[in-house]
């Protein structure tokens, strides 16, 4: 376990140091949530029964997780792109701890996220979204969330190994933007046709959605709504379980195995 | 754990799909050598680096690597050898000097900034060792590549066609540190297109063809399997088949011909053949001579006639 931890450590320095070498990219993917909260807000907002501050409240929480379901596209274009470039071949052939390279990846998109949640949230604040709650609550609400961004980002590690394919990864990954599309993280769910609605609730999304708005207090919970957004701390906490639970032995033993 | 090979492989097998890549190969590296993998694209010498090198697992077949066992031991194996790739396995976002300081991290180096400073100097990178390795050229790229697998000195190093595509200034510079490091005891198995490669370097040569070992020797023990090369000039085009078929009596066929100079060329495996006794039996044939030579045969013929032997028995049977 030390061994994992030596050289998570070092992976993780490695990514972080790709980064500031090369920051443009990082730069463009922190300012599409904002220009997505400006336009949501103002544009859509503008037709939307709710009142437009109240739906930017709302919509705050939704495009924090939305953001971070994004972790899925990251996790898989940076894993394709390391395969493509044969550099995880020398790591295979280190004897390091198999895990540290995802883990590496994953930890350093958390750090990314982490910081990259202060811009936004700034201009969350200056559209009129608020902390409600207490601040312990709030503390809680961000650990959820990069549970949730470190979650997706392992689907992704795994995607991006089992297609080791940079384009590929490219096309599927911009697919991901479709899954906030089906949640709670830009409309309410309640107005959706009765089947559609059931599976909307059951997208890990929503449910992460709800923990967020009921942890700052943006909105209350919906009592009616299916079980993992009507207990969202419980059914978020359920969903990362169940999903780390599959894609972090997968990611690593796809890792591990390379192409035998 | 002692053993007198630093890498033996039995019958090592590997299928990809419908492709048999590996078909049984056996090697046997003594420590301390060089052993020059040969063979044309597609024998599968790239497969038997990544198989060797616990990237790839054998569908059958065993190996050892310094003592330890290729699939059971891989970690073991993992810490004694290097690896450079056909494609230069360092990360292009990273600059030379992060890559080297990542992986002597990685090799828990003491002192990782001292060891990256040192190879990049012995690699002439010292210049170039703040940039990102992707403005790297593809001589910079490959010493580097080399530089990394030698953070640690390696007890077995695998370089996989490690000058292909390369200038002679870089070519020389990784020859040299071949030499170096076979002085300093590091066994060394490489693969490479370049039979000069092979000549200048290594102790043993493996010829694989068609995913097996078709012969090993010493590169003079190759050399004297197939004689020598011959080649005549005649006064007239008439008389080049008359003149091939004297040559037959030494090379057993296969000549080849030149119109353009009139000239007829074999190897011949009759290693008791002179010039005087050529000549002698040409004039006596009555072919107008004008020049012939007898010179010792390059792996180039080596090469091509074995693998053109092979050639012809799998077509036989």
């Amino acid at each position: 376990m030390s061994t994992l931890a030596y050289d998570g450590t070092a992976m993780l320095g490695r990514q972080l140091r790709r980064l500031r070498n090369n920051p443009g990219l990082l730069i463009l993917t922190q300012t599409m949530p904002v220009s997505m909260l400006l336009f949501f807000g103002y544009v859509f907002g503008s037709a939307l029964a709710m009142p437009g501050e109240e739906y930017r409240a709302f919509l705050v929480p939704g495009l924090l997780v939305a953001t971070a379901s994004g972790g899925i596209m990251a996790g898989m274009f940076q894993a394709a792109q390391d395969t493509h470039r044969g550099v995880m071949d020398r790591f295979r052939t280190l004897p390091m701890s198999r895990a540290a390279v995802p883990l590496g990846q994953a930890g350093a998109d958390l750090v990314v996220t982490a910081a990259g949640t202060v811009p936004f949230l700034l201009v969350g604040l200056a559209v009129g979204w608020r902390v409600e709650g207490g601040a312990g609550e709030a503390l809680g609400a961000f650990a959820l969330l990069l549970l949730f961004r470190f979650t997706m980002t392992w689907i992704g590690i795994f995607l991006g190994l089992a297609t080791r394919n940079e384009e590929a990864a490219g096309q599927l990954g911009g697919a991901t933007f479709l899954l906030p599309l089906l949640s709670n993280a830009y409309i309410p769910t309640e107005g959706l046709p009765g089947w559609l609605r059931t599976v909307a609730e059951w997208n890990p999304i929503s449910a992460v959605t709800a923990a967020l708005r009921d942890l700052f207090g943006n909105a209350p919970v919906p009592e009616d709504a299916a079980w993992p957004v009507a207990h969202p701390i419980a059914g978020s906490l359920a969903w990362c379980a169940v999903l780390l639970a599959v894609f972090v032995p997968a990611a690593v033993r796809r890792y591990a195995r390379g192409e035998r | 754990m002692t053993s007198t090979y630093a890498v033996l492989s039995e019958g090592l097998e590997k299928r990809f799909g419908a492709v048999h890549a590996l078909r049984g190969l056996d090697l046997a590296v003594a420590r301390g050598t060089v052993c020059g993998v040969l063979g044309p694209n597609g024998a599968g010498k790239t497969t038997a680096i990544r198989l060797l090198t616990t990237l790839l697992r054998p569908d059958a077949g065993s190996a050892r690597i310094a003592g330890y066992d290729l699939v059971g031991e891989a970690a073991a194996v993992r810490t004694r050898i290097g690896v450079t790739g056909q494609y230069a396995s360092v990360d292009g976002d990273l600059s030379g000097r992060q890559n080297l300081r990542l992986f002597a991290r990685l090799h828990r180096v003491r002192g990782p900034a001292e060891r990256a400073g040192e190879l990049l100097d012995r690699f002439g990178l010292t210049e170039a060792a703040d940039r990102a390795v992707s403005t790297y050229s593809g001589g910079m790229r490959r010493r580097l590549d080399l530089a990394a697998s030698l953070i640690r000195r390696p007890e077995v190093l695998f370089l996989d066609e490690p000058t292909t595509g390369l200038d002679p200034a870089s070519r020389n510079l990784i020859w040299g540190a071949v030499r170096d490091l076979t002085a300093e005891g590091t066994t060394v198995l490489l693969t490479t297109q370049y039979l000069e490669e092979a000549d200048q370097l290594a102790d043993d040569i493996a010829l694989v063809d068609r995913g097996r070992v078709a012969h090993t020797g010493s590169p003079a023990e190759l050399k004297g399997l197939i004689g020598a090369h011959v080649e005549v000039v005649v006064a007239h085009p008439d008389v080049m088949v008359r003149a091939a078929g004297v040559l037959d009596q030494f090379t057993g066929g296969q000549p080849s011909f030149d119109h353009d100079r009139n000239a007829v060329g074999a190897v011949t495996r009759d290693t008791t053949l002179t010039l005087p006794r050529l000549v002698r039996e040409l004039d006596a044939a009555g072919v107008p001579l004008l020049d012939a030579s007898l010179r010792p045969p390059t792996l180039d013929d080596v090469f091509l006639r074995l693998t053109e032997d092979l050639g012809q028995k799998e077509t036989a049977a």
